[in-house]
Parts: C-alpha cells; sequence; structure tokens
C-alpha cells in the first residue's frame, strides 16, 4: 500500500468541503477524482501532500511518499530550463535530468529562461519535475491545464510507465486524458451537506 | 540546501532588484544625510553611527518582502514545504542568501560610506565588525517577519512595522560599539550584547518563521 486516507476529512477556509472519506492506493494504481469545481479536489491532494492539516482522520504513509504538482509549477522565470529542473532534482538529493527532459520532449528547450517558454511548455516543465524527484506517489491537480493533445497523450505515457515501475498516482481532473485502467473516486457522496453559513450559525458570523 | 542556497544568490543576481537596491538606497542615504544636515564636521562625525546603523536597517527591510512572497506566488513554496529538506532549513537558508546579498555587500561598503559621514577613524574597524555581527540578525528576524506576512497583498507595510521594532536592540547596540569605538571607549559589552542577539536570533527565529509558514500555506 503506497498511500491510505482513513476516515479523512478536509476544509477550506475553515469550513469542512470532505468528510468520511477512506481509500488507498496500491502500488501501480491509479485514482481519478471527480466532482464539480469547489467540491474540495485541491484541498483533498493538499491535505494528501502534508501542506494543510486533516480535520479529522488521517493520512498513512511512508515518509516521502508524494510528489504534489499544482497549479502551479514552482519555475522561476529568470532560471534557465535545465537550471529550474536541476534544482528540484538537487532539492530531492538527486542529479538526473536527463530522461525527465527526454520524457516530457523538452530536451531543446534546455537553454531556454523558464520565462520565455509557453504556457504548455512550462507545464510539460513542471510535470518533468514530478520525474526527477524520485517519489513514488504522483499528487497531481488538473495536471492537463494548457497542454495541446499531442502532450496530453506524451504525459498520459509518462505516467503509464510511472505506474508500471510501481509507482501510483491520485489525479483531480476533468479531462479523460486515456488511462481507462484509473479508478474514479467520485467526491459527491463524501461532500458535507449543510454548511456552517445555514440558519441560526448566522448569529455568529 | 546548498541547491536552495545556490539558486537564492543567482537568482538575486539574474534579476538584479534584490541584489543592487538595498545598496544603492544605503548609498543615497549616505549621500544625503550630510547633504540635509550641513557641513558642520563634528556633527557629522557625532550621528554618523547612528545613521549608518539605521541606513543598514532600512536597506536591509527593501528587499526582506520578497523573501517568501516570490516563491509562494510561484508555487516554490509549496513544492519546498513537501521536499526533504525541513522548513527550518528553507528558512535558515533563505535568511542566509538574503544576508549574502544584503548585509554582507552593505557591512563592506560601509567604510567608504563613513567617509562621508565624517566618521572618527578610529571607528572604522568597530563600524564593519559591529555590522558584520549585527546584520545576520536583520536578516534573520526579516525572515520570521517575511514568513508572517507572506500571504498578505502589500505584506511589504505590515512586514517593516512588525519587524522595525525587532531591530531595536540590534540598532543600539550596533551603534553602540561604533560611538564607544570613534571615543575610544572599551567595546566589549555592546559587542557581545550584539553578538548575543545574533547568536539568539539564528538560533530560534527559524523555527518560529517555519511555524508560521506551515500556518499561512494552509
Amino acid at each position: 500500500m503506497l498511500i491510505e486516507a482513513r476516515n479523512l476529512a478536509v476544509a477550506r477556509g475553515g469550513v469542512t468541503v470532505l468528510q468520511g472519506m477512506s481509500f488507498a492506493l496500491a502500488a501501480g494504481e491509479a485514482l481519478t477524482l471527480r466532482g464539480p469545481n469547489g467540491s474540495g479536489k485541491t484541498t483533498l491532494l493538499r491535505t494528501l501532500a502534508g501542506l494543510q492539516l486533516p480535520v479529522a482522520g488521517k493520512v498513512v504513509m511512508p515518509p516521502e511518499t508524494v510528489a504534489y504538482a499544482a497549479h502551479a509549477d514552482g519555475l522561476k522565470s529568470t532560471l534557465t530550463l535545465a537550471e529550474n529542473l536541476g534544482f528540484w532534482a538537487a532539492i530531492h538529493g538527486r542529479d538526473a535530468t536527463a530522461g525527465a527532459l527526454r520524457a516530457l520532449d523538452l530536451a531543446a528547450l534546455v537553454r531556454r529562461r523558464a520565462g520565455e517558454l509557453s504556457a504548455g511548455q512550462k507545464r510539460r516543465l513542471g510535470l518533468a519535475r514530478l520525474l526527477v524527484t524520485g517519489r513514488p506517489v504522483w499528487l497531481l491537480d488538473e495536471p492537463t491545464v494548457s497542454l495541446d493533445q499531442a502532450s496530453v497523450e506524451l504525459f498520459a505515457g509518462v505516467l503509464r510507465s510511472h505506474l508500471a515501475t510501481g509507482g501510483g498516482a491520485i489525479i483531480a481532473t476533468h479531462v479523460e486524458f486515456g488511462l481507462p485502467e484509473a479508478r474514479v473516486l467520485e467526491l459527491g457522496p463524501y461532500r458535507v451537506r449543510s454548511l456552517v453559513r445555514d440558519g441560526f450559525d448566522e448569529a455568529f458570523l | 540546501m546548498r541547491a536552495l542556497l545556490l539558486r537564492d544568490l543567482r537568482l538575486a543576481m539574474r534579476t538584479g532588484g534584490g541584489f543592487g537596491l538595498g545598496l544603492a538606497f544605503f548609498l543615497i542615504l549616505a549621500v544625503l544625510v550630510p547633504l540635509g544636515v550641513g557641513a558642520d564636521g563634528s556633527i557629522l562625525g557625532r550621528i554618523a553611527p547612528g545613521i549608518l546603523w539605521v541606513g543598514a536597517l532600512l536597506s536591509c527591510l527593501l528587499s526582506l518582502d520578497r523573501l517568501f512572497a516570490l516563491d509562494q506566488e510561484d508555487g516554490s513554496l509549496d513544492l519546498l514545504a513537501t521536499s526533504p529538506i525541513p522548513l527550518e532549513g528553507v528558512v535558515a537558508v533563505k535568511a542566509l542568501a538574503h544576508w549574502l546579498v544584503t548585509g554582507l555587500p552593505l557591512t563592506l561598503l560601509a567604510p567608504f560610506l563613513a567617509l562621508l559621514m565624517n566618521l572618527a577613524p578610529a571607528a572604522y574597524g568597530w563600524l564593519v565588525v559591529s555590522l558584520f555581527i549585527g546584520t545576520p540578525t536583520l536578516s534573520i528576524v526579516g525572515a520570521f517577519g517575511a514568513a508572517l506576512t507572506v500571504g498578505l497583498r502589500r505584506g511589504g507595510l505590515l512586514l517593516s512595522l512588525l519587524v522595525l521594532p525587532l531591530y531595536m536592540p540590534t540598532l543600539i547596540f550596533g551603534a553602540e560599539v561604533v560611538r564607544r569605538g570613534a571615543e575610544g571607549m572599551a567595546i566589549a559589552t555592546p559587542l557581545a550584547l550584539l553578538a548575543a542577539i545574533s547568536l539568539g536570533a539564528a538560533a530560534l527565529l527559524p523555527f518560529a518563521a517555519a511555524a508560521a509558514l506551515r500556518v499561512n500555506l494552509r
């Protein structure tokens, strides 16, 4: 088991949005999170990444399991592509970036500054960062935003080979990108129905 | 951690803003004060320690609001928080990088500006020593303030209000070292207190700053 959530409840801005979630991810598995905007997909991913604490329940995983890819890619526009990726590799105690550059078709751009890249190229660089971290579980928040069709397929291939080598992924996405084997987790049943804003609680606001 | 230090130094050199701005501000302040005070050398010499130290404080403050804000905007801070490096280490390294690009050059530039301020020759050495020992505190206390205000829009002003009062002990003892040096008195006591503040801040504040960052990331 790579990562497991036990009776997890998460909150955004102090309001609990999801509760009673229990799921587990084994090696080679992908889990797709489904739910409308505001249903707590990002909040759940941030909680799994350890960036915020759960309201209740817990996340069980060995240390240094997850690599998180958010809406922002963590790139410095004045550093070159190679420097950006090399930095994240060094932070994780690794130095091999060539494989990640090849996998996401960035090798021709290594000397370009990140600020000069297109949105899709930046996104691909942000996804290449996942490869250099060497972490088994990828938490992906809308990974395909600003990617063209070819790049989406490229990334789906990268993800598939990551799963094939014993990795796992939890993906929040609205786009189907060709991972039929991925399990789907509908967030609807875990929604907290009565938000604090209703009824007499107004008095306390 | 070395990678983080090198990246921060490289960023400071490339964008220029953080690196040159503080120094230029320090230089302009030291040119303006004699113009404002007038040509009386004895008055200038007497206020020089205080003015130089206040100048050092303010020029350190200039680049502080970007210490974590830039990393927060582009998502690097989230990614650093999930990296194997503890946040305490991230804070310490970023404060060190800030000192290397502001405090250290400022210390080296100070004797030349002291000349403009008509500081007593005997105090030059003590000016450099006191800045060398005191300016790391400015960076590390500033990192704490920056961590507290990282999520806020226009947190820069709030940052100054938080941080400047905390700079007071450093300012008092730092300027006192230089003043006593200028008058040929013993400097051991203020120098020891200045060093104590630096060591205490370096030992404790990374933990406080990391705790503040964790709260702000949520």
